[in-house]
């Protein structure tokens, strides 16, 4: 009884939006958001919040960089220095922010099409190089933007926009994508699973390399209600009796068929692994000794 | 500001157009480079990736062309001065990002070492027929800066002015070379770094918080920029946006910031062109052209003047924007303007909309995969004076 005595209570008819604990992390000033009701990318968003409330960063160290889409709106409402930028090429932007100011953590937030269709060149590209980005997927099975068409990841059979008689174009299997191309850490949640998927925000922010989340995440305005599937509630359960979680389950065996087991979890985790900038300078100091001048990790800004 | 040393070597060499663009754009403070290999544009960046280790520079090989332009405007939101090298087919693939650093107002320069087309046409032999894509290659409506050297000191000197150029008015700049002045050998003086004036990164000194990434006032054009990094915690989009760089999806939006990016070159114009002039006085002829083909039309002039022809010339240096006014009022005053360029005729379209009917047009075309025949320019000439 002590303990809900002490519980602060919220005067429910006078609490401001900016009230939320996660408001610092958002833009305020840009709310109500375009997301449809029940879509899963605010949860995506909600979740690394709650992570960076949690981790207490300086603010001016996080960059965030988004696609096209509708996660790549995610670059518009977080308030860091954040780059909507043209479709696909998130990661190439993002690696070239990194690369020119180091001290930068960039986080890109961007959905299936975006990263795997028409950017999965740099996809692979980034994850062989280890490149020093924590790369966010929002999954929803398709092409929401334009109107549910079928994507490179829509399930065999899944009805999609442009597959009208059902998909029979073969799906990636993103983490076992980025696991082979060489990623050092790679994780799959359900926007249902906030609290693990926040805890491998937390992680993931600490780790170095390539970082992969991958969320499945609901869009019902057009992938549920073609498939007939329900409502984004009919979805979170869905989520709740089909998921299962298997820690460092080979990445081989987490695909994904139409409506059936999520395999979650941590399948790659390998701190160690070194990043493109470490094998960078360890190489140039190794091969050119003190003729070698790293780029200052505020970037390669003079001003004298 | 002046140049920083360590990027800068002093002295007088024996370099081609590509190496000596490559250390022009390290003399001008240059410290980023992604690129992706293309003949005959590579040896820019097979320069810059040895010299840069030492100097504080990184360069970075792309998986490809439309990565390599997107990672340039992510480095130049650093405050790093940032640059991508390609040639025709590259360029093409570049036109997407090209655009985004239009709309983001991206200081940054893009050298194309031009070859024939189209397609993979002539991959080691020259062309000039990328002038057109420069100037409109990505979709919308936008104003740019585009450059063409003619000699390999040019293309040192001419780098800087590039660098320079994109920083003041916040926009891409197109170092259009063709391959005969990138691959030809002449001698470059490079000179001491406090002789090398570089125009620095106009960072705002507002406070985080007062700041909008767009934001102009008493009609300004160029918005003050803020680094990545530095606590801003700005935002900005290849979408529409307001003064806050936030999405602005309306007509009013829309007219505000395309007029707004036209106005900050086409308002400055006098500023940015660049070109010689030479005997345009009393002239009847007057030949018009860039790069390469200023030299090889130089022989055909001479000729010309020997049969008695009273030739002019005007060699563009800055081609983009277009030296419209100087050309308007020329053509009242002569009898024609010829116009060899290594392409089936782009550049003289805009001279002769500027001549406005005032004289004649001649273009003298060429396909690519040389250099014209001097005779047939002179041919031109005559045929223009008459």
């Amino acid at each position: 009884m002590s303990a809900q005595a002490e519980a602060p209570t919220i005067d429910m008819d006078n609490v401001q939006p900016e009230d939320h604990p996660i408001a610092p992390f958002i833009r305020m000033d840009r709310m109500p958001h375009i997301w449809c009701p029940t879509c899963g990318i605010g949860t995506v968003v909600k979740c690394y919040a709650a992570a960076m409330e949690k981790l207490d960063l300086d603010p001016k160290t996080i960059a965030i960089v988004s696609g096209i889409g509708c996660t790549g709106r995610v670059a518009g409402y977080m308030n860091y220095d954040a780059f909507h930028t043209t479709h696909g090429r998130a990661i190439a932007f993002a690696t070239g922010l990194k690369m020119a100011r180091t001290e930068l953590n960039v986080t890109l937030f961007s959905g299936d099409g975006d990263l795997s269709g028409i950017g999965g060149n740099h996809f692979i590209h980034a994850a062989r190089r280890n490149m020093d980005l924590l790369v966010v997927l929002v999954n929803n099975f398709t092409y929401a933007m334009t109107g549910g068409q079928n994507a490179p990841t829509t399930p065999l059979k899944a009805i999609s926009s442009t597959m009208p008689f059902g998909n029979f174009d073969q799906p990636f299997n993103l983490p076992h994508l980025a696991a082979s191309c060489g990623a050092s850490y790679v994780a799959r949640w359900t926007s249902l699973h906030i609290r693990r998927m926040t805890k491998t925000f937390e992680e993931a922010m600490q780790r170095k390399g390539f970082r992969f989340i991958e969320v499945i995440a609901p869009c019902s305005t057009l992938y549920a209600r073609r498939n007939k599937l329900g409502t984004g509630l009919n979805l979170m359960q869905f989520y709740h009796d089909n998921s299962e979680i298997r820690h460092g389950e080979d990445t081989r065996n987490v695909d994904i068929g139409f409506q059936e087991k999520i395999i979650c979890g941590k399948f790659v985790d390998e701190p160690e692994k070194t990043t493109y900038h470490e094998n960078m300078h360890t190489h140039y100091e190794q091969v050119l000794g003190d003729k070698y001048v790293p780029m200052p990790p505020e970037g390669g800004w003079r001003d004298e | 500001m002046k140049a920083d040393p360590l990027g800068v070597l002093t002295g007088a060499h024996y370099l081609d157009g590509d190496f000596a663009a490559g250390e022009g754009a390290m003399a001008a403070g240059c410290r980023f480079v992604a690129g992706y290999p293309i003949t005959p544009s590579t040896e820019v960046v097979e320069r810059m990736s040895r010299r840069f280790p030492m100097m504080g520079g990184t360069f970075i090989q792309m998986e490809d062309e439309m990565a390599s332009m997107a990672a340039v405007i992510g480095a130049a939101f650093t405050g790093t001065k940032s640059m991508t090298v390609t040639s025709g087919p590259g360029f093409s693939l570049m036109m997407e990002n090209l655009g985004l650093a239009v709309m983001m107002e991206t200081p940054c320069v893009l050298v194309n070492v031009q070859r024939g087309g189209p397609s993979t046409g002539l991959p080691t032999m020259t062309g000039q027929s990328d002038m057109m894509q420069a100037r409109w290659g990505s979709h919308g409506d936008y104003e740019i800066i585009a450059m063409s050297p003619k000699s390999p000191q040019e293309s040192f000197d001419l780098m800087i002015d590039a660098f320079n150029l994109s920083e003041i008015y916040r926009v891409p700049v197109l170092f259009m070379m063709d391959e005969c002045v990138g691959h030809m050998t002449e001698k470059v003086i490079i000179p001491e770094p406090d002789e090398i004036d570089i125009v620095p990164r106009k960072l705002t000194d507002k406070k985080p918080g007062e700041f909008w990434p767009y934001e102009v006032n008493n009609g300004e054009l160029v918005p003050e920029f803020a680094r990545a990094g530095d606590g801003y915690r700005f935002h900005t989009t290849g979408l529409t946006h307001d003064y806050r760089g936030y999405p602005d999806m309306t007509v009013e939006g829309q007219w505000k910031l395309v007029t707004r990016l036209m106005d900050k070159i086409n308002k400055n114009v006098d500023d940015i062109i660049r070109f010689e002039e030479e005997e345009t006085d009393g002239a009847d002829v007057v030949v018009l052209s860039y790069g390469i083909t200023s030299r090889v039309a130089r022989l055909a002039i001479e000729k010309a003047r020997e049969k008695g022809v009273k030739v002019g010339v005007i060699r563009l240096i800055v081609v983009w924007p277009f030296p419209e006014k100087q050309i308007r009022e020329m053509a009242k005053k002569i009898k024609g303007f010829v116009v060899p360029e290594i392409n089936m005729g782009q550049v003289v379209l805009e001279v002769e909309r500027c001549a406005a009917g005032n004289c004649t047009t001649t273009s003298v075309p060429h396909p690519g995969g040389g250099v014209h025949d001097p005779e047939t320019i002179v041919e031109a000439i005559v045929g223009a004076a008459k």
